[in-house]
């Protein structure tokens, strides 16, 4: 039954791909973007198109989205809380930080240079958050671990405005990224973020069993044979592997790594195993669509995904949140 | 035997309690005397109570501190006491320390509303306050209304509000792409707040509301100490769950939108004082009175150094909250309360 699930969103997902390849500013038919795929013809406007704008475009999405969705599935297992997004490590404003200060310090102006700052300030900052959020009594407890990112978020936001509120030449590239988008996102974004996201998708799938335990509170976890400061920390590592190269490759994203493993847990239940591949299935689906829609409805300029995944994602979100169900984790 | 153990824990807590208030309670009335002396003009403290009082004072002193000191000091002061309470009401009422306005979606109706009014529809002055403090409530009654399911649920309310902001924030980061940068630059340091350049029209509706609402709220809050039990067993020890539930969630939201709508979303400062309330008192308690003071106190200091000590630029005050609020909390949630409560 789950597993017919699985496979009805990935077909999904692949007409998602193909639809996101298809429509824009200038609409491709079916035929033609298959054929572009297979055999692209450098003299045709529409292979182009396709070739060095749409696909890249698609690719950023599917693996944003992926990395956005299993990254948050994980985050709420660890934290036990069902309000933490993959942000609440101190992803998106640790991203956020170093991107400014690459715009406004360094003068790097195009996103492909400060993608890496992104990932840097992103993988820093989660590291200081679990660290804080273990020192003293109980180690990483998670309303410890809650508490310390959305503090190190509050610190790093406050020093992030500091610096755009001098420099508005930084404001106006900073906005832009901030709004989340995956236009203009180059293949090559995509091959170098490839080895983190795989390496994170791995971490995060072995925590599956572990996070079951966690779930039972930290006690029974242990009684269980599983070493809680481990299993923590595996999953906090996928956690900051998969959303902090998401987080720099299309902004922060985040209410898709909150709202996924949602919609996800009300089909599978809280069982992880399944939870995660459902959540890194279901939230790439979100993101083209948004992405598309996106395109569509301000033609021929493009509303950013980022607001579009807020405006359908939220009804449903909110639809969701007054089933009984979900208020359970 | 144990029951005078229990006794004198409690005892012993509530002491402490009130130690940590009278502490705070100074350490802001020290903060509020600093502000209205220090700057480029030093009043010496003496003048400035003779000029409080009405008394006879050297020649500028009044004009400083009546017209430029003394509105600012007092909008920091009341915006941080009502963001204080008001985080602290909705992190306790709702049992998550993650639940507090600027999180759920409260805060983000009154700064929406604003952003639209200032950059859509360019309306100017009391009336953007107006409009913030509108947006502040209609939000929490869509959250409230969208949340209701046989009564409201602490997780299904934040969860609704969580999605709800979520929609603010990315109309207004939208709002934000779409504008000259430079009106969008403006529009972030309200964003961000600020108590700079305030009058007193703006001041005594926020003053206003903090005296009718905040007595109201530790009234209310009193019934916090059973809610906290959980919903099942306050209903059992005889208290009106929703009812209390809905006057209080209506009171704090008036402190934070009438807060908003005066100094703008100061940031973190609802998020941070009731944590750090909690970990100065310690115990597990309501801290309604002691977040209240934190807030103001954050608000006082984040603004003194805003303005005086980051060298020759001044920043607004919500630059500075985040920065010395978050590592005080850190520093908290890392050593203060290793012999108390774990969370």
């Amino acid at each position: 039954m789950l597993t017919a699930g699985l496979v009805v969103i990935a077909a999904a997902l692949a007409g998602a791909a193909l639809l996101s390849l298809a429509v824009g500013a200038r609409d491709v038919p079916f035929g033609t973007v298959l054929h572009a795929l297979v055999n692209p013809d450098p003299d045709s406007t529409e292979h182009l198109i396709i070739t060095q704008s749409r696909l890249p475009r698609t690719i950023v999405g599917l693996l944003a989205g992926a990395a956005f969705g299993l990254a948050g599935a994980v985050i709420q297992g660890v934290t036990r809380n069902p309000l933490a997004d993959p942000g609440i490590l101190g992803v998106n404003a640790g991203a956020g930080l170093f991107i400014v200060v690459a715009i406004s310090l360094l003068g790097i102006t195009n996103l492909t240079g400060y993608v890496w700052f992104g990932f840097l300030g992103a993988a820093i900052t989660s590291v200081l958050v679990y660290t804080v959020g273990s020192i003293g009594r109980g180690g990483a407890t998670p309303v410890k671990l809650a508490l310390a990112g959305a503090a190190v978020t509050a610190a790093l936001t406050s020093f992030t405005t500091a610096v755009l509120i001098t420099d508005v030449d930084a404001f106006d590239q900073f906005r832009f990224w901030q709004v989340g988008s995956l236009a203009g996102r180059g293949t090559d974004i995509a091959v170098q973020s490839l080895p983190f996201l795989v390496v994170g998708a791995l971490l995060a799938f072995y925590s599956a069993r572990a996070l079951n335990a966690l779930a039972l509170g930290d006690d029974v976890a242990t009684s269980f044979g599983q070493n809680v400061l481990v299993a923590r920390l595996i999953a906090a590592g996928a956690v900051v592997l998969l959303c902090g190269t998401a987080t720099s490759m299309a902004g922060p994203l985040v209410f898709i790594g909150l709202v996924i493993p949602h919609i996800a847990r009300s089909i599978t239940g809280p069982d992880h195993r399944w939870l995660l591949p459902y959540s890194m299935l279901l939230a790439p689906l979100l993101l083209l669509i948004a992405d598309v829609i996106g395109r569509v409805v301000a033609r021929p300029g493009e509303v950013q995904v980022g607001i579009v995944t807020a405006i359908i994602g939220a009804p449903i979100f909110v639809a969701l949140a007054r089933r009984e169900r979900l208020a359970e984790l | 035997m144990s029951a005078g153990v229990v006794e004198t824990t409690r005892r012993r807590e509530s002491a402490r309690a009130r130690a940590v208030a009278t502490a705070l309670l100074v350490a802001a009335i020290a903060m509020f005397a600093l502000t209205l002396s220090y700057g480029d003009f030093q009043i010496s403290l003496p003048d400035v109570v003779r000029s409080l009082l009405g008394q006879p004072t050297p020649p500028g002193v009044d004009y400083i501190m009546h017209d430029l000191r003394l509105p600012r000091a007092s909008v920091s002061v009341l915006a941080g006491l009502a963001f204080g309470l008001a985080g602290a009401i909705f992190q306790q009422l709702l049992r998550n320390p993650l639940a507090s306005p600027d999180v759920i979606g409260v805060s983000q109706g009154a700064t929406t509303a604003a952003v639209v009014a200032v950059l859509v529809l360019g309306v100017e002055g009391g009336i953007v306050a107006a409009v913030a403090l509108a947006g502040a409530l209609v939000t929490a009654l869509v959250i409230y209304a969208l949340s209701w399911r046989k009564g409201v649920g602490g997780y299904r309310f934040i969860l609704v509000g969580i999605g709800i902001g979520t929609v603010l924030t990315s109309i207004t980061s939208y709002i934000l792409t779409r504008s000259d940068v430079k009106v969008a630059a403006e529009a972030m340091i309200w964003l961000t707040g600020s108590v700079s350049g305030r009058t007193w029209p703006q001041i005594v509706p926020l003053a206003v509301a903090v005296l009718i609402l905040a007595p109201m709220a530790l009234t209310l809050g009193r019934v916090l100490t059973g809610m906290q039990l959980g919903d099942d067993l306050a209903t059992a020890f005889g208290v009106r769950v929703q009812r209390s539930r809905f006057a209080l969630l209506i009171t704090a939201v008036g402190l934070a939108g009438m807060a908003t709508s005066a100094a703008g979303p100061i940031a973190f400062v609802a998020f941070m004082s009731g944590p750090i309330a909690v970990r100065l008192v310690g115990g597990g308690r309501p801290v309604l009175i002691q977040a209240a003071l934190v807030g103001a106190l954050l608000v006082l200091v984040s603004d003194f150094i805003g303005s005086h000590l980051l060298g020759s630029r001044q920043f607004p005050v919500g630059v500075v909250t985040g920065v010395i609020g978050a590592p005080y909390l850190l520093w908290l949630l890392a050593t203060a309360n290793r012999s108390g409560r774990g969370g």
